[in-house]
């Protein structure tokens, strides 16, 4: 109770306390909770039947499922290398490691915009990568889904590297070196032994890039264009909306995003949490 | 054993080498594809200057507005015992979850042409939406949990005892907190003030939302790129890109220093 202590010999006035609280959670009110009630007060004020009927449009119910399905690609791909990254990053030396441990960071310091744009020089049919793509493959990157991959990719790369990272440098490595001698060969130490130990941040990692990337704008607007029905993803959809002035679509859309990402986000909470509870 | 590591770390470095490090060489050679007087030329373009003067305004706003308050929130949270403290502490994250295209709408909703809060605004003579108050906004939303997640640790590492030892010699909360406490938090500070600003300088959704995009008013640096972009103003668009991807890349580069004396900190008083 050395608080009590404190303030009895402090006369510290109460007032100042209170307004320095007062202070500290309106702000956080005004810019944490204020967007979210309005996006949930006017998405639901126009009643459950603007949800369904965005759900039943041809072209917003493409936007949502063109945005989890390459979210989901992403995810994918972003957990089988960022592991990689992260099991070469902490387990072997070479010469060069360091800077290749800085440029993981890399897509966090550039603007999403910029990533975009970069894409865009890079696989755009004036560019020599994007045309030999495009004649010889048949395959086109800009103003298609694997564009909104390349992208996404891009922005999210770092979360499951930093993610797995720190568990990797401090797992002990006893019960690897055990199985090691027992005569397990070293992708079944990994598969059996390592894996498992990691899984739960490289699952957390994952699951945030796909949080983040339901909402992902910048990256991919450039990238993607605007064409419904074919590279619209939902944050498109709704900057379109806007633009037009079709408010009640926006909100709609709006809701709909806002539930899947924070449904991921709670569902990584509750595993952190659960898995606090298995090991104190 | 031996090829098995170089076979993993050349996947590694080939997928890094493309996924990131062929688009950043990319942007180089577009912008300098034209030459170097070209580049500056286009930098040059009145369109251009007012933009990035927009995008430096907005930051220092944003960064002394989050530097006060952040600074507010995190000692409340840390220091003081409430309800719903915990829950608070979860909802930080929220501004994560939430694409920026739907932090512009929602200052859309509030201040818009039929915005709920628009008579008000408009009794009061003020000028939100497509203006730059509604774009000081938008940058602050997406902006918020940056300074707060950086001092909340190293406050709680820093603990109480500093602060009760000053307050037994008689100092005042404020003269604590300024003497005692803030030294300590400097580099966190500082870190959480560049990450902050980093992230200002390159917000694009929220502030093309509410800023309507009026050419040479109220576009900043990444608004512009995105009209220069779409009017095939190329030289424009990609160097004023480059440009601005430099200018946060080393903004990032020297707040890593904060970073690392801000975590040496803590590990010192672990």
């Amino acid at each position: 109770m050395t608080t009590q202590t404190i303030e009895r010999t402090t006369p510290r006035l109460p007032w100042g306390r209170w307004s320095i609280r007062g202070a500290a959670l309106t702000y956080l009110a005004v810019f944490l909770v204020l967007p979210l009630i309005v996006v949930v007060v006017d998405g639901l004020g126009a009643g459950v039947e603007s949800i369904t009927s965005i759900i039943s449009s041809p072209i917003a119910r493409h936007a949502i499922w063109l945005t989890i399905w390459t979210g989901l690609v992403m995810a994918l791909i972003n957990a089988v290398m960022g592991l990689l990254t992260a099991f070469v990053l902490v387990r072997y030396e070479f010469p060069g490691k360091t800077l290749l441990n800085a440029v993981v960071d890399l897509p966090f310091a550039i603007p999403t915009l910029v990533t975009g744009v970069m894409l865009v020089i890079l696989y755009g049919p004036q560019a020599a990568i994007g045309s030999w793509l495009d004649q010889q493959l048949g395959w086109k990157v800009i103003f298609a889904p694997s564009g909104i991959i390349l992208a996404l990719l891009f922005t999210s790369f770092p979360f499951v590297v930093r993610s797995v990272q720190p568990v990797l440098i401090n797992l002990d490595r006893s019960s690897e070196e055990a199985a090691a001698t027992l005569g397990a060969p070293a992708w079944q130490i990994f598969w059996r032994v390592t894996l498992p130990a990691l899984l739960p941040a490289l699952v957390s990692g994952t699951l945030l890039s796909f949080a983040r990337a339901i909402g992902e704008f910048g990256a991919i607007v450039v990238v993607a264009g605007n064409i419904p029905l074919r590279s619209q993803t939902a944050a498109i959809y709704v900057y379109g909306e806007i633009e037009s002035g079709s408010q009640r679509d926006a909100s709609a859309m709006s809701l709909v995003m806002l539930a899947i990402a924070l449904g991921t986000m709670t569902l990584v909470d509750w595993l952190s949490r659960r898995r606090q509870e298995v090991q104190p | 054993m031996n090829w098995r590591k170089w076979l993993l770390i050349s996947i590694v470095v080939g997928y890094m080498g493309m996924l990131i490090i062929a688009p950043l060489g990319a942007i180089v050679f577009g912008a300098f594809r034209e030459g170097l007087p070209a580049m500056l030329e286009a930098l040059q373009h009145p369109h251009v200057l007012r933009s990035f003067g927009l995008t430096i305004i907005i930051c220092l706003v944003v960064v002394a507005i989050h530097g006060i308050f952040g600074t507010l929130v995190a000692w409340v949270l840390v220091r003081h015992q409430f309800m719903g403290k915990a829950l608070i502490n979860r909802l930080l994250d929220l501004p994560f979850a939430m694409s920026p295209v739907i932090v512009g709408f929602t200052l859309i909703v509030l201040f818009g042409r039929n915005g709920v809060l628009k008579p008000l605004t408009e009794a009061m003579g003020w000028q939100i939406a497509f203006a730059l108050p509604g774009m000081i906004l938008a940058t602050l939303f997406v902006t918020l949990p940056f300074m707060i997640r950086e001092l909340m640790p190293v406050l709680e590492a820093f603990g109480r005892k500093q602060e009760e030892a000053a307050a037994t010699l008689g100092a005042s909360g404020w003269q604590t907190f300024r003497l005692v406490t803030f030294p300590a938090l400097r580099w966190a500070f500082l870190y959480g003030l560049g990450l902050t600003c980093a992230r200002a300088l390159g917000e694009f959704g929220a502030v093309l939302v509410i800023s309507g995009g009026i050419q040479g008013r109220t576009e900043t640096a990444t608004v512009y790129i995105f009209r220069a972009l779409d009017d095939r103003q190329y030289a424009g668009a990609y160097s004023a890109a480059l440009l601005l991807g430099a200018i946060s890349l080393v903004l990032v580069l020297v707040i890593d220093v904060f970073h690392r004396r801000s975590q040496k900190s803590i590990e010192h008083r672990a």
